[in-house]
């Protein structure tokens, strides 16, 4: 059952020398209830507060492209440039701020949390500015509704411009809207791309109770769902569909197209029971085992749809069930889970990663991550990232993996501890017995830190 | 020396007895036949090639006008009607004995949105448009799933791109030169210690170190000093994976790996995204391909006979040079075909032509073929897979139609 250090390592970011584990599981949910103060230390903007920035970009973009003469053009290239590199290290500095999360956060399962949603609800940009929202999106899209209700969260995913933008419902247009029909010669429908993502990703599941006709009605139904550089998130009655649609065996919507009709749906699509079994089957693979025990879901979903999809209540389930702490079978940590439970056990400080350049923020944590295998904010497809162990480590990103144990902390910190400390430290007192002996026998103090770190002991949670 | 601290390694896992013979490249698992003597190696070019600047229908009345400056800049001629890119002219000798070919004017089933991303999407997951974004696991892997035999070391992908092409529930192995490990030799034997009872850990840190001795040995001829020295170890990883690795190391490693078990290798090359002055930046692209292909041939030695290289590209470029000196995204391109394997010296194509009103919406190289039917009669003359399976599972939708007879 509960452990302390069990607890940290497998819901939490891992051990830490400065913060004391969590006391009991009451003690863990009370924090994913209370006030979020990792965010506030270390605080990431949101679209509203950079939206200045990103118009001032994208004045220096158009300029660039737009500009026919060749002069001009040249010294319209250098501003742009320019700007990129701003937005490329405003991107760098957040990405600071979130490991440092993990890092320094007394809140670890909340941080952990958010980085299960965020895949979940995988949206990725195409350019530099979608690019650098990604991580603001999820920051005001999935990081306040992780203990709350999933219909929340899913609301607020499904129409952030981010979502909009990567599976291309900005584009959507209904058939017979009025925008439609006012230019018929440009030829613009329907896009089913985020329809079909919503039932197979989000909710019912790959192989779930919809039909390619429910796929359809709904991307009908969402029509409508649009955003502006000016005003964010915003929904256009004259693109939407008129008329009711049918999905999964009920009618939504009705002449005057509204915003209403899709969080209605939303909401139904939440509540399915398919829903709480896909949702809560995925939890208990990330967080507990890549083959979970069958009663730890069972009761979970039991859970899940007796409170209407109240993600606190699903955890509180999870956490109070013996299968979740059976540490045989354990998890392989995925890239970032390994970096920021790295720097946790490290004791890292903000200085090291605030105030650095952003360039060494590059080289010591973002580039590395992409070495891994887990590029930052650029997950292979709308689906995410792979959970099985087998896919993290194969010999290059296993490589790429030790490589960084044994340089990196050194370079971050330049002084470090020793290493036969650091096993407890990182370990626990579980640490086995071989990684004890490596961390004493090592040559030096980075080989012996990198050692510990390197451990399957420490790469599993 | 560094190559000599890996074989302590190695010997010492030896001594120990255990990690080596759980190793998947040690086990005689590996070793067990393979299920094809054939040899194909898959290049991926990403940016969009120029088919028309690279295999060149010079004896089209209308080239002239769409590419002047291609006519007298060192061409090789090929058959009287197309001429070869100059920066391929080191591949001249192959197309004199048989081993280089080109099939031209075709096309993925992508057409008119011309995205970088979605065209490579649709190329490594070998789709039909409709189901564009819906395929997650690529071609190679969804052949490799259905191949009886096959095992982790049949396909091997090379570099540090995530390749589509090679993803999904069928086991291949991967590694990038660039990706070499530099240990003192004493972490190295530490490491197989704290490792040891993990069999998911032990296997690939013994074949990550194994893959780093051979790569450090054969690509640098000789050894750095390595006196215990790892501070610049993951520097040195990172500059080189910025960099990329070099084509040529990248197809000597995949030459290694071919003459052994290793029966498809994939990798891709950047650089053909070719908008402006393509005159300065196809050349340096085209040398990428050149020297990849000419180091498989020299190191494949004996094996090159059984071997079938093919470079393809997400989509071909304009037919008209743009204002800039370049060209912009198009639909219908070329594919490099060399090897032992091929039956080369022509350039395979229903040529569409290109007066204005055979172009496709008036302005790309009209495709006449879907290059998915050139990869499948491939498959099928390398290695005798199935046409149902081509046309069912590892290209859906495609109908693989007459055999264009490209592999010997």
């Amino acid at each position: 059952m509960f452990d302390p250090e069990h607890a940290e390592i497998r819901f939490g970011c891992g051990l830490s020398p400065r913060i004391a584990p969590v006391a009991s599981v009451p003690d863990m949910l009370a924090r994913l209830k209370g006030p979020d103060t990792a965010a506030r230390r270390f605080d990431i903007p949101s679209l509203e507060a950079f939206r200045p920035e990103a118009l001032k970009f994208k004045a220096l973009q158009d300029a660039f492209y737009f500009t026919k003469n060749p002069a001009e053009k040249a010294e319209a290239k250098k501003a742009f440039q320019a700007g990129s590199k701003v937005m490329r290290h405003q991107a760098y500095r957040w990405f600071g701020q979130m490991i440092l999360r993990r890092a320094l956060g007394e809140d670890g399962m909340r941080e952990r949390l958010m980085a299960f949603w965020a895949d979940h609800f995988t949206a990725q940009g195409r350019d530099i500015i979608s690019r650098t929202v990604q991580i603001i999106y999820v920051e005001e899209a999935i990081r306040p509704h992780v203990s709350g209700r999933f219909a929340d969260m899913l609301k607020a995913a499904i129409t952030h411009p981010l979502m909009l933008i990567y599976l291309d419902q900005h584009r959507s247009i209904g058939p017979n809207s009025r925008a439609a029909k006012r230019k018929p010669e440009k030829k613009r429908g329907l896009n089913e791309n985020l329809a079909r993502e919503l039932l197979e990703l989000h909710t019912l599941g790959v192989g779930g109770p919809y039909t390619q006709d429910d796929v359809r009605q709904l991307a009908e139904l969402l029509t409508g769902l649009r955003f502006t550089v000016e005003d964010g998130f915003v929904f256009v009655p004259a693109r939407a569909e008129p008329g009711a649609e049918t999905i999964l065996g009920k009618s939504y919507g009705g002449d005057t197209p509204a915003l209403s009709d899709i969080h209605a749906v939303l909401e139904d699509l939440a509540a399915h029971p398919a829903t709480a079994r896909h949702l809560v089957q995925k939890l208990a693979v990330h967080f507990v085992s890549d083959t979970p025990d069958p009663a730890l879901v069972d009761a979970m979903t039991a859970r899940y749809r007796d409170t209407g999809g109240d993600l606190h209540e699903v955890y509180a389930e999870m956490l109070n069930h013996p299968a979740a702490w059976d540490f045989t079978r354990r998890n392989v940590k995925q890239p970032i889970d390994f970096m920021g439970s790295s720097l946790r056990a490290l004791d890292i400080s903000p200085r090291h990663v605030q105030r650095v350049r952003p360039g060494k923020i590059l080289v010591n944590l973002v580039t590395p991550l992409t070495l891994m295998g887990q590029q930052w904010a650029r997950a292979p497809g709308p689906d995410g990232w792979p959970e099985e162990d087998a896919q993290w480590i194969t010999p290059q990103r296993l490589a790429a993996r030790l490589q960084w144990a044994m340089d990196v902390p050194f370079r971050l910190r330049r002084v470090l501890p020793d290493p036969r400390d650091f096993v407890g430290t990182a370990l626990g007192r579980d640490a086995p017995e071989a990684v004890r002996f490596a961390a004493s026998a090592a040559e030096n103090r980075a080989e012996g830190v990198g050692l510990v770190l390197a451990s399957p002991a420490f790469q599993r949670m | 020396m560094k190559s000599r601290s890996r074989r302590n390694f190695l010997s010492n896992g030896l001594a120990l007895g255990c990690s080596l013979a759980a190793s998947p490249l040690f086990t005689p698992m590996t070793f067990a036949s393979a299920p094809w003597e054939n040899r194909l190696v898959v290049i991926i070019l990403r940016g969009g090639m120029d088919g028309l600047d690279v295999v060149r229908p010079v004896g089209a009345p209308e080239f002239a006008d769409l590419r002047a400056h291609a006519l007298d800049d060192g061409g090789h001629d090929l058959d009287g009607f197309f001429a070869l890119h100059p920066a391929l002219g080191g591949l001249m000798p192959l197309w004199q004995e048989g081993d280089l070919g080109f099939v031209h004017a075709v096309s993925t089933p992508y057409r008119d949105k011309r995205s970088h991303f979605d065209g490579q999407d649709i190329l490594e997951a070998g789709s039909g448009e409709a189901s564009a974004g819906r395929i997650r696991d690529g071609w190679l892997n969804r052949l490799l799933q259905n191949v009886p035999g096959a095992h982790a070391e049949t396909a091997y992908a090379i570099g540090r791109a995530d390749m589509l092409l090679t993803r999904g529930a069928a086991r291949i192995a991967d590694w990038s030169p660039d990706a070499a490990l530099s240990l003192s030799p004493q972490a190295e034997r530490l490491l197989e210690t704290v490792m040891h009872d993990d069999p998911l850990f032990r296997d690939a840190v013994t074949e990550a170190l194994t893959l780093s001795a051979a790569d450090v040995a054969e690509a640098n001829g000789q050894d750095e000093s390595d006196d215990g020295d790892t501070m610049g170890g993951m520097q040195n990883m990172m500059q080189k994976a910025r960099s990329g690795a070099r084509p040529e190391t990248i197809a000597s490693f995949a030459a290694k790996r071919l003459r052994g078990d290793t029966r498809i290798a994939a990798f891709s090359l950047n650089g053909f995204d070719t908008h402006a002055r393509q005159r300065a930046g196809l050349p340096r692209a085209l040398d990428q391909l050149q020297k990849a292909i000419l180091t498989l041939k020299q190191e494949l030695g004996p094996v090159w006979g059984k071997t079938a290289v093919v470079a393809m590209t997400e989509f071909g470029r304009t037919a008209r040079v743009n204002g800039s000196g370049g060209t912009d995204h198009g639909t219908a391109g070329a594919m490099v075909l060399a090897g032992g394997a091929v039956r080369g010296g022509r350039v395979v194509s229903d040529w569409p032509g290109l007066d204005e009103a055979a172009l496709y919406n008036r302005r790309d190289l009209l495709p006449t073929r879907d290059l998915r039917a050139h990869t499948g009669w491939m498959l099928r003359g390398l290695f005798g897979v199935e046409a149902q399976l081509l046309e069912s599972t590892v290209f859906p939708g495609l109908d693989l139609g007459g055999n264009p007879g490209l592999i010997l």
